[in-house]
């Protein structure tokens, strides 16, 4: 009896020794390099065996469309190979993406955001390099320059697509009050003054509750007319000019010069409350960017119109932010590697495309290989292609390496600026502050 | 010698008995714990690889002019979330349990409504209260316009001012049955002699609640300090689904909890810190354990429990 407890015990022991070893092995920033446990060693199942391909995303709204649409088109192709696809809500996409990556459960195909979090996920080899993949070729230097080593030698997403900004409008509401499409800044606030004298209207519909927006489809959305789109992207990364120089002061002056059309309570009203006040018919401008097409299509009732970000002065040249924001990589990791790179190779097949960018209108292929467009207001954004020069948001490439990061930084003072705590020179001089607290350019 | 043999035997069957529990307690618990802590004192290169720093985390997230304000600042916010909690939440749990308990028709209704908020999902609660006080379509504006003070109405939630009292009320609004029960629980097993003797010396309601029922349950009144104040140093969620991690205006809802996830996990373009993630953690668990041990050390050696 007694030996028997003596022994129970020491079961209970050796389990407990066990498992605390088990436990520190499963602690994953122990391991120093990923890529060796992560290779691709299984073969691709044999024919006539189904694989299942999982595409992680954080475009969770687009899970219809992969359903129905593009994810059929590439099983009728390849009807041994099953693709799902898995997206997590956006704003937790990367903190989800790299726990299942160092856990190994992640899917086959990584949706890829451009810039540095992809290629800090590269650099710890998750992701595979795809340089050589068939179809790399339909892709632009620059469309592929958000997902490439700095060294410019190897690329790891298949680049999908960007997004315009720009401002929507009520055609209702500007026939009522007999306004025009501004194209100036002048014109831009004589019908703001229009539209807020006649009172039934909310000017400008944006909030700055979740922050991100004023940065987004404010800050980036009329900058680039000010720091002259990739000259001024280009001079900040190498230095020789500041986010304190006048064109960075009067973009935030603008936002300020904003705050005063937005709706009542700004400071409350999150993302979804602004895109129901627009779609209702409450609002009359809604500055934005191209990625808005779908859903305002659906759910408003009025007609939809678009206008371009206005010029500081009649004649300027027009910059708009084109910017390259989605692509699809390979987990290094992938069971099913010949699978995955098959899927590749069709997303940067012209046949994707066209699918892509006519399911999702305001979503814009990167690809060289033309693509006919069907939505009217996809076509008339996707026109300014040629009218105005192109850029794409300035906190992306290398100025968001540090800390304090550049990109929240932009967020919280931007909101600021338009919630009127903050004037348009101490963000300036904040944002610069922080950059300049860790960026030294390279001379 | 007589003595010697009547010495017991080593209790095998005890540790039997506990091992289970502290298996499973030492597995899930203790052992991410002192790794996590071990973590903080590591920092992490680009490839994930780890090297030893010894305090350096720390002297970073009290001086680094990155990370000092914003553990500060969170730290404040923490403090004021928390005594908000502990100024409202509780004494209102306490007035409501005393109402309870003093029976009448209706209280299983009111009892179950008031505990409602608790088991509800904190992603409804924060959509709930988001539309509630929205400036565009809240009822709140509109609620207060029956009384005539439509002009007190701000955009509450958004504001630098107001935004960390008001999401430490719905949080109070949230969780104050959970208080309610437990002072609840307590008073209802104070025994009817002591009450009715009190009565009848001709004490009155007031004094015979403060002079003999609250002594009688001085203890739960500290267990209920204690969980508020693990609970709120823990807090996350709610701020979470209301604000977002970047906490905003300014960071002026940002409390412990959203600090640790925006270093630990990142940010839109901002990747995340494991081993400053970890040292934040440290933080947490070091207020937490101080909090408990001065509970521990001042309150519940000193509260004398009635056996009734």
């Amino acid at each position: 009896m007694r030996k028997n407890t003596l022994f129970v015990l020491f079961l209970a022991f050796a389990l407990l020794l066990a498992s605390c070893g088990g436990g520190e092995e499963a602690t994953p920033v122990e391991t120093a390099a990923p890529v060796e446990e992560a290779a691709p060693v299984e073969e691709a199942a044999p024919s006539g065996e189904k694989v299942q391909l999982v595409i992680e995303s954080w475009r969770n709204d687009d899970l219809k469309i992969w359903e129905d649409k593009i994810i059929p088109a590439f099983e009728a192709k390849y009807p041994n190979i099953d693709v799902v696809f898995s997206p997590s809500a956006p704003a937790e996409y990367n903190g989800v993406l790299n726990t299942k990556l160092e856990g190994g459960t992640a899917g086959d195909l990584i949706t890829c955001r451009p810039f540095d979090a992809s290629l800090s996920l590269f650099d710890q080899g998750y992701l595979a390099p795809i340089t050589d993949l068939p179809g790399m070729e339909n892709f632009s230097d620059v469309a592929k320059s958000a997902w490439i080593t700095d060294d410019g030698a190897t690329v790891f997403c298949v680049p999908m697509a960007s997004v315009i900004h720009g401002f929507f409008y009520n055609k209702t509401i500007f026939d009522e009050l007999g306004l025009q499409e501004p194209t100036t800044r002048e014109e831009f606030f004589a019908v703001l003054d229009k539209i807020k004298e006649d009172g039934k209207y909310t000017p400008i519909v944006m909030g700055t509750a979740d922050l991100w927006e004023s940065a987004t489809m404010g800050f980036q959305n009329i900058g680039p007319m000010y720091w002259k789109g990739e000259e001024g992207r280009k001079a900040l990364i190498a230095g020789t000019a500041k986010y304190s120089d006048e064109p960075y002061v009067q973009t935030w002056q603008e936002l300020a010069d904003w705050g005063a059309y937005l709706p009542d309570g700004k400071e409350a009203v999150k993302y979804p409350d602004a895109q129901s006040l627009f779609t209702l018919g409450k609002g009359a401008i809604y500055p934005t960017g191209s990625w808005e097409i779908p859903v305002f299509e659906e759910q408003s009732e009025f007609e939809l119109g678009i206008f371009p970000p206005y010029l500081p002065n009649a004649g300027d040249t027009c910059y708009i932010s084109d910017h390259t924001d989605i692509a699809l990589g390979m987990n290094a990791a992938t069971a099913h590697p010949d699978e995955a790179k098959l899927f590749l190779e069709w997303v940067a097949s012209p046949e994707f495309a066209t699918i892509y960018a006519n399911s999702l209108p305001g979503f814009f292929s990167l690809s060289n290989q033309p693509v006919e467009l069907t939505d009217p207001l996809a076509k008339e954004f996707l026109s300014w292609r040629e009218t105005c020069e192109e850029t794409i948001r300035n906190s992306y490439q290398i100025l968001s390496r540090g800390e304090p990061n550049l990109e929240n930084e932009l967020w919280r003072v931007s909101a600021a600026v338009m919630n009127g705590t903050l004037t348009p020179e101490q963000a300036a001089e904040e944002i610069q502050a922080g950059l300049d607290s860790w960026y030294t350019p390279a001379q | 010698m007589q003595q010697t043999k009547a010495r017991k035997p080593f209790p095998t069957h005890v540790l039997v008995f506990l091992a289970p529990a502290v298996i499973i307690y030492s597995l899930f618990m203790v052992v991410p714990l002192l790794n996590s802590l071990r973590l903080s004192f590591y920092e992490t290169g680009p490839q994930n690889q780890l090297t030893f720093v010894g305090l350096d985390n720390y002297i970073n997230l009290f001086t680094n002019v990155n990370f000092a304000p914003r553990f500060w600042g969170a730290l404040g916010n923490n403090i004021v979330f928390f005594l908000v909690h502990m100024l409202v939440q509780n004494p209102i749990a306490l007035l409501l349990a005393a109402l309870l308990a003093t029976g009448g028709r209706g209280r299983g209704f009111y009892r179950s409504t008031l505990f409602m908020p608790t088991i509800l999902s904190v992603v409804i609660i924060g959509f709930i209260w988001n539309l509630i006080l929205s400036p565009l379509w809240g009822v709140a504006e509109t609620m207060l316009s029956w009384v005539g003070l439509e002009q007190l109405f701000k955009p509450w939630l958004g504001l630098e001012s107001t935004a960390l009292v008001t999401v430490s009320l719905i949080s109070v609004w949230q969780f104050v049955g959970i208080p309610m029960i437990l002072f609840y629980a307590a008073l209802i097993g104070i025994p009817e002699e002591l009450t009715e003797a009190a009565r009848v010396d001709g004490a009155s309601g007031w004094s015979t609640f403060w002079r003999i029922k609250f002594p009688l349950i001085l203890p739960t009144v500290g267990i209920v300090g204690i969980l508020t104040y693990v609970g709120n140093f823990n807090a996350f969620d709610l701020i979470y689904t209301i604000k977002g991690a970047n906490a905003g205006p300014e960071y002026s809802t940002d409390i412990m909890g959203t600090f640790f996830y925006r270093t630990y996990f990142g940010q839109q373009l901002q990747l995340g810190n494991p081993s400053m993630g970890a040292t934040v953690a440290a933080m947490m668990f070091l207020i937490i354990l101080v909090g408990v041990l001065i509970y521990l050390f001042t309150w519940q050696r000193r509260i004398q429990s009635y056996e009734l």
